[in-house]
């Protein structure tokens, strides 16, 4: 029913829009990473693979990049756990107040990623709002240096922010899953854990996986809470791409690091999308 | 649900209040903290004021950067629609080459780390010789932000009767009128629905931005560089106010998606 120029006009806009302002960008950014800055801080235009290799012989990116990695996957842990049983709480568990109890694990969604980091710096610094309150109820004499300034800070705040990024998807799963199976799995003699374990986990399996992708991929290639709660020993892989870009100026080198970062996640995002075909296929 | 057939609901109880707890710790500190005469943190919070909320009116700096962030979300917003829209209908309605690269394509500055955007941008302007400032921020996030639009306005699209617009085109109505006053009209929930999320997450939006900024800071980029000089519980007091302000938003959006449909849904 709709013609050819129909078709034409509502195709060729956004595709052009999206060639020149993402495929061109992502395609640069692989360009980039075969060139050179030469001495006198000029971006040289010839073909080398000097980036890379550099990138396996310094010792510094590689273990920035298993740090921010060993980061991604505790973050993603603690927010599979605090995010699967409340979703299963909510799914299961609430009747009325359903509704009410998930606008109130989206509502902090919309409070600014960075003010929520800089909210966790308050909490957690020297003279931070938990350090006085401990010593306040005589727990501590002195404040606690470990809270701030290390990758636990990171992992806290990243959980934080992450954990309703992960409850979502599973939420979606879980209300999906035909509460006659449930009740059909009670009368057939199941307990409750042989219900969950032998199909309500299975059937969540997708959402798991989308939620995990999410917390993982995008802690991965956070630079803005390492930089606020970090310290030096919670420097991670886009960190070193920031300073690259800016006061160390080397943006080959800092591209070739930023590619790695991109076929990493979209080796992941392909992973876990054909994995969660195979369970939703179950 | 019985509580026969599902877990033990008291534990799960435990850990839903606990988990919220944590959710909700920073933000309430947040707010407490933004009256507190003696600055952020100590405990307990005392010298209750509006000090710091007086100071913040009078931040000049602070006003501009919120002027820039509405300027750039509001544009950001509308390319957004204008390509997001018609992108919904062409993954909807056409078949062309490379249609499901496209569609990844569209989809990727979402789930991407903002770093690879902003950077791949970045490069864009700098081969193309275009200076940094606001607008090179509201290409970015008009670019990353078509997601939205365009998945909001498919989900929208599956839902509406073609008939319609069918009707419409065999009464004699061309394609411009077909769509503005039927397709639009009948997308309006989707549409508004993703222009508010557009608009709020251009407002907080800062991977991208931290490598388009000109000379003008949004307000994001404004508290980020404040932040690396010190914390004062200024930052406390305009963050509460966005917060109650994203509140209310939340509230109308709410209200105007279940008098329109009848019945809540899921937001994101």
């Amino acid at each position: 029913m709709f013609s050819r120029a129909y078709r034409t006009a509502i195709t060729v806009p956004p595709l052009l829009w999206v060639a020149v302002f993402l495929l061109v960008p992502y395609a640069l950014l692989f360009c980039y990473s075969f060139w050179s800055v030469s001495p006198s801080q000029v971006i040289v235009h010839s073909w080398t693979l000097d980036n890379y290799r550099q990138l396996f012989k310094v010792n510094v990116y590689l273990q920035t990049l298993f740090r921010s990695m060993w980061i991604a996957a505790r973050v993603t842990i603690f927010s599979l756990l605090l995010g699967y049983p409340l979703a299963y709480y909510l799914s299961f568990c609430t009747g009325k107040r359903k509704e009410l109890l998930y606008q109130l694990v989206i509502i902090p969604l919309w409070v600014s990623y960075l003010v929520r980091a800089y909210a966790w710096k308050t909490i957690l610094g020297s003279d931070g709002v938990l350090n006085t309150l401990l010593q306040y109820v005589h727990l501590t004499q002195h404040p606690l240096e470990f809270l701030l300034y290390s990758p636990f800070a990171v992992v806290l705040t990243l959980t934080h922010i992450y954990t309703p990024f992960a409850f979502l998807p599973i939420y979606s799963t879980l209300e999906h899953i035909p509460r006659n199976l449930v009740e059909a799995s009670h009368d057939l003699g199941a307990s409750p854990w042989q219900t969950f374990w032998r199909l309500i986990f299975p059937l969540s399996i997708p959402g798991v996986l989308a939620g995990a992708t999410f917390a993982f991929v995008l802690s991965l290639g956070d630079f803005l809470s390492p930089l606020l709660l970090g310290g030096p020993s919670g420097i991670m892989i886009s960190n070193i791409v920031v300073s690259l870009f800016g006061a160390a100026y080397n943006w080959p080198l800092g591209a070739a690091i930023s590619f790695c970062m991109l076929a990493l996640v979209l080796a992941l995002l392909f992973l876990s999308e054909s994995l969660e075909k195979k369970w939703s296929l179950r | 649900m019985s509580g026969r057939t599902t877990l033990n609901s008291s534990w799960l109880r435990w850990h839903a209040i606990l988990v919220f707890g944590f959710l909700y710790l920073p933000i309430i500190t947040l707010i407490v903290y933004s009256f507190n005469g003696s600055g952020v943190g100590g405990f307990p919070p005392r010298d209750l004021t509006l000090h710091w909320y007086r100071i913040l009116l009078a931040d000049d700096a602070i006003w501009s950067s919120v002027l820039n962030s509405l300027l750039v979300a509001l544009a950001a917003m509308t390319v957004s629609l204008a390509f997001g829209i018609p992108a919904a209908l062409a993954l909807d309605r056409a078949n062309f080459p490379g249609k499901a690269l496209f569609r990844r394509l569209v989809l990727l500055p979402l789930i991407l780390p903002g770093i690879i955007t902003g950077l791949s941008l970045l490069m864009l302007f700098r081969q193309a010789d275009v200076k940094l400032s606001l607008l090179t921020i509201i290409l970015g996030h008009g670019t990353a932000l078509i997601s939205v639009a365009t998945t909001e306005v498919f989900a929208g699209l599956q839902k509406l009767d073609r008939a319609q617009e069918e009707a419409s085109l065999d009464l004699g109505a061309n394609y411009l009128q077909t769509f503005w006053r039927i397709t639009v009209p009948n997308l309006r929930l989707s549409i508004i629905g993703a222009a508010l999320l557009i608009f709020t997450l251009s407002l907080d939006e800062i991977a991208v931005s931290f490598f388009l900024i000109g000379r003008d800071n949004t307000l994001p980029l404004e508290i980020w560089g404040r932040l690396r000089r010190g914390i004062t519980p200024e930052i406390n007091a305009i963050s509460s106010i966005i917060f109650v302000f994203s509140l209310a938003a939340i509230a109308t959006w709410y209200r105007l998606r279940q008098g329109a449909e009848g019945k809540p849904d899921l937001m994101l």
